[in-house]
């Protein structure tokens, strides 16, 4: 095994997921499987490989410091579950 | 048991960009709330982020300005963590391969200079505004208001190398001075364009591993940094005393109790699972980009500081002052330039300008009276054509009415008498008005020798010549 049931609920509360019983059973056999196999890759020896930050070979993609226009409000608040007085309105956040 | 206390500051600085880190939305303060966002800031779906430039130039600059080596390879990174005041719930920020490490900065205190590090400087964006209804704890729910959201900061980490919250202060001032000589941020405090997160232990004098740490978040001022690192080191050497145990923890500075308070329910469990970020390519900066930018710096203010010192002859505390921020760097240099004496110079910026600009919340920019007039007026205290505290209304007129001196002491009659007749005259008088001073005199009170000055200065308005008052009263009660 090389993760537990208790890894998997780890990963759920700071990912802000509820999983049912089922589920943490399920996604528990799952996510070991993924390890395991990277464990495969993981025999591939790449001492003389340099670590890769990105896939693709380009670099320095930048942009000129202009001010674009933003998006009207209502266009920014049109997708949210909850709006009030132009704000994004949000569960309470302590528990 | 004897405690040393261990010290590593966390600084978030805001830079002063036109547009945001990743896309163009401006970077104002203010504005109505949700009105400076977009769908890259926002974080909607399908959307590419784009580093702007200036937040590269201006990172390079901060760590050339701070004796760091600056990455030849740096990337971003995401992390990770669900607070709605980030709409992707994930910070873009960097994590192994931060654009600028190993520095160093000098502080100055008790007359003492000591080396900070300086471990990193990383890129990243800054958050949105959280408004509660109510109080954090009791509140139903939470509005969020994005316009902070992207804003470029840079993250400057310490080295544990500061050793009291006097260290701490003066650590952040001279933090605050560099930034603002090389013109990368505002600096102010107030509209959060800088922030400081202290992490403080303390450990047995004489032990080499450190003790357990506390996060103290959420201060405001340098000056709050200090107030509580002080409680943090009492309230450490309490526990420890009493043979406890520190928690590591997060704790939040409460200014007007003055404590820190635990926050360490909500903080349980934080792993940021850090991993590169897909949607920015890697930066590469080569040696002739770093030079040339090194180039671009203006002298920093240690170095004015020693110049300062060395060709005008003020004291170390005076250059530091005057150094602490270029502008008032700038004015002194004018005051010279334009013919005034130095130390007259510093009293003048240190005293009467700076009391006046506090006194109008203004900044030394915007101060009404140019260096040309003020080094003008200080000339006239030189000639003895005003005396120096004549010289103080002089300079509230100039201040007010937007006048030079000269004209000034002209239109109110406010020219020094230095006649040793005319003002002879006025000795005697005052002498024979009042007996009772002179009988005290004579019986050895030397402090009746205060009371009849005033009476003399009264008389003349302030514009009796003091020298010359203190000689001649003298020498008329002595008869010699
Ligand atoms: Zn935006």
């Amino acid at each position: 095994m090389k993760l537990n049931r208790k890894d998997v609920e780890h990963v759920a509360l700071l990912s802000r997921l509820e999983l049912s019983e089922t589920e943490l059973d399920k996604y528990t056999g799952q996510l070991d499987a993924i390890l395991e196999y990277i464990d495969v890759l993981n025999q591939v020896d790449t001492s003389a490989v340099e670590p890769m930050a990105h896939v693709l070979d380009i670099r320095n993609v930048m942009r000129a410091d202009e001010v674009q226009p933003s998006l009207p409000r209502e266009a920014a608040l049109q997708n949210a579950p909850d709006a009030e007085d132009g704000f994004f309105k949000v569960p309470k956040i302590v528990e | 048991m004897k405690f040393e206390t261990v010290i590593g500051l966390e600084v978030h600085t805001e830079l002063k960009t036109a547009s945001k880190i990743f896309c163009g939305c401006t970077t104002e303060f203010g504005g109505d709330q949700n009105t400076h966002v977009c769908p890259v800031c926002l974080g909607l779906p399908g959307v590419l982020p784009v580093l702007n430039e200036k937040v590269l130039e201006f990172a390079i600059r901060t760590g050339l300005a701070l004796n760091c080596k600056i990455s030849h390879y740096s990337k971003f990174d995401r992390k990770n963590y669900y607070y709605p005041d980030l709409p992707k719930n994930f910070q873009t920020s960097q994590y192994d391969l931060p654009i600028c490490e190993g520095g160093y900065l000098d502080i100055e205190v008790g007359g003492e200079t000591k080396r900070i590090g300086i471990t990193r400087v990383h890129m990243e964006e800054d958050a949105g505004k959280l408004v509660h209804s109510g109080t954090i704890s009791n509140s139903e729910y939470a509005l969020v208001d994005y316009n902070r959201t992207g804003v470029p900061l840079l993250e400057i980490v310490s080295e544990p190398d500061i050793r009291t919250p006097e260290e701490a202060k003066a650590y952040l001032e001279k933090i605050k001075s560099i930034l603002s000589y090389i013109d990368v941020s505002d600096c102010k405090m107030e509209e959060g364009s800088l922030r400081c997160d202290a992490n403080i232990s303390l450990r047995p004098v004489g032990q080499e591993q450190f003790g357990t740490k506390a996060e103290i978040k959420n201060v405001n001022s340098f000056k709050a940094v200090q107030r509580a690192l002080e409680y943090e080191q009492e309230r450490q050497e309490e526990v420890l005393s009493e043979g406890g145990r520190i928690i590591q923890e997060t704790r939040t500075w409460d200014d007007s109790r003055g404590v820190t308070l635990s926050m360490r329910n909500k903080e349980q469990a934080q792993d940021y699972r850090y991993f590169p970020e897909p949607d920015l390519v890697p930066i590469v900066v080569d040696s002739e980009q770093i030079e040339a930018i090194r180039r671009s710096l203006p002298e920093l203010p240690d170095a004015r500081k020693a110049r300062i010192m060395k060709e005008q002859g003020l004291s170390a505390y005076d250059a530091e002052v005057i150094t602490a921020t270029r502008p008032m760097a700038d004015y002194f240099d004018a005051l010279i330039a334009a013919g005034a004496e130095a130390k007259a110079a510093a009293n003048w910026l240190m005293g009467e300008v700076s009391k006046l600009l506090n006194a109008c919340s203004l900044d030394i920019r915007s101060c009404p009276v140019p260096p040309a007039n003020l080094a003008e007026m200080i000339a006239l205290i030189e000639k003895g054509t005003i005396s120096g505290k004549i010289a103080k209304t002089v300079f509230e007129a100039m201040w007010n009415e937007g006048k030079t001196a000269p004209v000034i002491v002209k239109e109110q009659g406010l020219v020094q008498m230095s006649d040793e007749g005319e003002l002879g005259n006025i000795v005697e008088a005052v002498i024979a008005a009042n007996p009772q001073s002179v009988a005290d005199f004579n019986a050895g009170k030397e402090k009746a020798v205060g009371f009849l000055v005033g009476q003399i200065m009264r008389q003349t308005k302030g514009r009796a010549n003091p020298e010359l008052v203190n000689r001649l009263l003298k020498e008329k009660l002595t008869g010699k």
